[in-house]
C-alpha cells in the first residue's frame, strides 16, 4: 500500500471512528472509548508506517508485524484492517454476532486475516510479540515488530517479565506502545493502581522510551513513529508513551473511563456521527 | 412456549446471579467484621461497589493484578480475615491457577474466590472471556469447595453460607439476566444436593444457569408422560454422592447439565460416581471440548445444545439406553 498523506489519514481517522461507533452500537456491546483514541495510531502504522500486504500470511515474513495486547479495542482493529484491504467492509457488520469472524476479542480460530494471535485477557501480548521479534531475528529478517498495549495493562505482573526479557536479549526490532489516556475500567489509573513514573520504570528497565505527547494529532504520531523507528536496531527495545484521550473525536465520549465498553443508544449515537465526517463510505 | 408449560417452579423477576453474589456480600460484612473484598478493575461488573462504599477500610483495590491478589488474599487469611476476591471467571482460575494452588489450596487458606461472568452466557465478549473449565480446574484441587449456584437468592444465599464455612472455595456465577426461581428465605448448605422435583424415569442433575433450563425441560418431558426427578446441584465439591446414587437407584439413568465443558465437571463427577458404584446410563449436557464464541447468551445456549429443548432430548436418550 502506498503512504498516504496527512490530509488522506484524516479522512481515514473519521471513517475508522465512525465503523468503531457503528458496529459497537449495533450489537450494543464492545469498547468504544480505547477504539477512539487509539485511531489515529493505527492508522498512521498501517496506512503511513508498516509494510505489510493484505493478502495475509501467519507467518509475516518479510512485513511489519502489529500485535494487539488490549484485545477490547478490537472494533478498531477490525475497521483498519477492513479499511486496509484485509477483508469486506461489509464484513464489518457481522461484529461480536454469532458465527462471525469478528470476534468480541481478537482471536485466529475463525481465521480472521490479519490477526496472528487471540487476545482479550490482558498482559499477555508484549511477551508473543517478543517472540515474533526474536523469530525475525533468527530469520534475518530486518523487518518490526508493533505491539500496543493499555496503561492499566501495566498493572500485570507478566508485563514486566516480557519487559526485563526484551532488554535482557537485546530485542531492538520491536517498538511497543503504551495507550496512556489514564483510564482504566474503574476509573482513571492514578485512583485504581497509581503507574507513577512510567517512562523511569521502562528505562530503568533498559528500554528506549519516547514519549508522543498529542496521540490524538495525526502528524504528531507520524513523526513520532519515524523517530521510534530511528531508535529500533541499537541494542534496545523501543517503547512509546502514547498520550491519547479516551473517546476522542466525540464531545459527549471524551476523557473518561465511563466509555470504557458501554454502547451508544441511537440518539448518542446519532449525535456522534454528527461530529464525524463520512469520507470514505459507510459500511 | 414457556408459558403454555406447567411449571414445577415458576418466577416473577429475573435478576443476575453476580448481584446475588454482591448483595451477599454486603450483608456479610455487616454481619462479619472479618470479611474483606478484593476487586481487579471490576468492581462495577462484579456488583462490590456497595461493599466497597459501606466498608472502604476493609475492601482492596488490587488493580488489574490477578496474581497478586490472590496472595494478597491469601496474607490476609493467615491473619483471621475472611477474603472474598472478585474478578471474571477466567481471570479467577486459570489466570491464577498456581497462585491458588499453592497459596490458597495447598496451604489451606480460607479464601472465597468469587467469579462472575462465567460460562457460554456471558455473551458478546467471546470465548477468550468464556471460561468452560473453571469447574474442571478448581475441583481438582485438594481442599478447594466448588459452588456454582442458580439464581440470584441461591447466590446470595451461599455467599452468606461461605462466610461460615472455612476453608478454601470457588463460587461460580454470571452475567445474564435469570429467572429467580428459588426462595429468598432458603437455607444454603454447601455440600447438599437439593432435590427440587420428584420423578421416577430420569434424574436430571443440573448446576448454575442450567437448573432453570431443567426445570423447563422437566416439565416438557411430563407432557409426554415422562417423569423426570431435578436435582440441583449447586455444590461440584464436596460432591453429594449419596444423593446422586440414591436417586440413580430410582430412575435408572441421569442426565448431566452445566455451562462447561464435559471434560471435567458436573458430569465427569457423576460418571466418576457411577462407575464406581453403579453404572447407569448418563448423558452430558455441557459443551463438546470447544471453545465458546460471541453471540447472545440465548443464541450461545442454542448453538451449543444448552437449553431445555437439548435436556429433553438427552433425557430420553438416556431412558432408551436403560
Ligand atoms: C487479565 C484480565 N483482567 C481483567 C480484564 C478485564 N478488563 C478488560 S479491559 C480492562 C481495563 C484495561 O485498562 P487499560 O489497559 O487502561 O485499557 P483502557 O480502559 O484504557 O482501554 C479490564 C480490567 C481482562 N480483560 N483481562
Ligand atoms: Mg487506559
Amino acid at each position: 500500500m502506498e503512504k498516504q498523506s496527512i490530509d488522506q489519514l484524516k479522512q481515514i481517522c473519521s471513517q475508522v471512528r465512525r465503523d468503531c461507533l457503528r458496529m459497537v452500537h449495533a450489537v450494543q456491546s464492545g469498547h468504544p472509548g480505547a477504539a477512539l483514541g487509539l485511531t489515529e495510531y493505527f492508522v498512521a502504522l498501517y496506512f503511513n508506517e508498516m509494510t505489510h500486504d493484505s493478502k495475509f500470511k501467519m507467518d509475516g515474513k518479510g512485513e511489519d508485524m502489529f500485535f494487539l495486547s488490549n484485545g477490547h479495542v478490537s472494533a478498531l482493529w477490525y475497521s483498519v484492517l477492513a479499511r486496509s484491504g484485509y477483508f469486506s467492509t461489509e464484513e464489518l457488520g457481522t461484529f461480536r454476532k454469532l458465527n462471525s469472524r469478528l470476534q468480541g476479542h481478537p482471536a485466529t480460530h475463525e481465521g480472521l486475516p490479519g490477526i496472528r494471535i487471540a487476545s482479550g485477557s490482558l498482559g499477555q501480548g508484549l511477551s508473543v510479540a517478543i517472540g515474533v521479534a526474536q523469530a525475525k531475528k533468527i530469520d534475518k529478517d530486518d523487518k518490526l515488530v508493533y505491539v500496543m498495549m493499555g496503561d492499566g495493562e501495566q498493572q500485570e505482573g507478566q508485563v514486566w517479565e516480557a519487559g526485563m526479557y526484551a532488554a535482557h536479549h537485546k530485542v531492538d526490532n520491536l517498538i511497543a506502545a503504551i495507550d496512556y489516556n489514564g483510564q482504566q475500567i474503574d476509573g482513571p489509573t492514578a485512583k485504581i493502581m497509581d503507574l507513577k513514573n512510567l517512562r523511569a520504570k521502562w528505562e530503568a528497565f533498559g528500554w528506549d522510551v519516547i514519549e508522543i505527547k498529542k496521540g490524538n494529532d495525526i502528524e504528531s504520531v507520524v513523526n513520532g513513529l519515524a523517530e521510534a523507528k530511528g531508535l529500533t536496531g541499537k541494542g534496545k527495545p523501543v517503547m512509546i508513551l502514547l498520550y491519547t484521550e479516551m473517546g476522542y473525536g466525540v464531545d459527549f465520549m471524551v476523557g473518561t473511563h465511563k466509555w470504557h465498553g458501554v454502547a451508544p443508544s441511537d440518539a448518542e449515537l446519532e449525535n456522534a456521527l454528527g461530529q464525524l465526517e463520512e469520507t470514505l463510505g459507510d459500511y | 412456549m414457556e408459558k403454555t408449560l406447567d411449571l414445577k417452579y415458576t418466577f416473577t423477576e429475573k435478576k443476575d446471579t453476580r448481584s446475588g453474589f454482591g448483595d451477599g456480600l454486603l450483608e456479610a460484612g455487616r454481619k462479619n467484621p472479618n470479611v474483606v473484598g478484593l476487586c481487579a478493575d471490576l468492581i462495577g461488573s462484579l456488583k462490590m461497589g456497595a461493599f466497597q462504599k459501606e466498608f472502604p477500610e476493609r475492601f482492596f483495590q488490587v488493580g488489574i493484578a490477578e496474581a497478586n491478589m490472590i496472595g494478597l488474599a491469601a496474607g490476609l487469611a493467615i491473619g483471621d480475615k475472611i477474603p472474598f476476591t472478585g474478578t471474571f471467571a477466567n481471570f479467577s482460575t486459570g489466570r491464577v491457577y498456581d497462585q491458588i494452588r499453592q497459596s490458597v489450596a495447598y496451604s489451606d487458606k480460607n479464601v472465597k474466590i468469587c467469579a462472575s461472568h462465567a460460562g457460554l452466557t456471558l455473551g458478546e465478549d467471546g470465548a477468550t472471556h468464556q471460561i468452560l473449565e473453571d469447574v474442571g480446574m478448581m475441583r481438582m484441587l485438594p481442599h478447594m469447595t466448588v459452588i456454582n449456584p442458580c439464581d440470584y437468592n441461591q447466590t446470595k444465599a451461599a455467599t452468606l453460607a461461605l462466610v461460615d464455612h472455612v476453608g478454601p472455595a470457588y463460587l461460580r456465577f454470571g452475567r445474564p439476566v435469570w429467572p429467580i426461581f428459588t426462595p429468598a428465605d432458603q437455607k444454603f448448605e454447601i455440600g447438599k444436593a437439593w432435590k427440587m422435583i420428584e420423578g421416577k424415569d430420569v434424574t436430571i442433575f443440573a448446576t448454575g444457569h442450567l437448573v432453570w433450563e431443567a426445570v423447563v425441560a422437566e416439565a416438557m418431558l411430563r407432557e409426554e408422560g415422562i417423569y423426570a426427578e431435578v436435582i440441583n446441584i449447586h455444590t461440584i465439591k464436596p460432591f453429594d454422592e449419596a444423593a446422586v446414587l440414591a436417586s440413580i437407584a430410582k430412575t435408572g439413568c441421569a442426565v448431566s447439565a452445566e455451562e462447561h465443558q464435559i471434560n471435567g465437571g458436573l458430569g465427569d463427577s457423576i460418571a466418576q460416581s457411577l462407575a464406581r458404584n453403579s453404572p447407569a446410563p448418563l448423558e452430558y449436557i455441557g459443551v463438546l471440548d470447544s471453545f465458546g464464541e460471541s453471540g447472545t447468551p440465548t443464541q450461545l445456549l442454542e448453538k451449543y445444545g444448552l437449553n431445555a429443548e437439548n435436556i429433553v432430548k438427552a433425557a430420553k436418550k438416556a431412558i432408551s439406553r436403560k
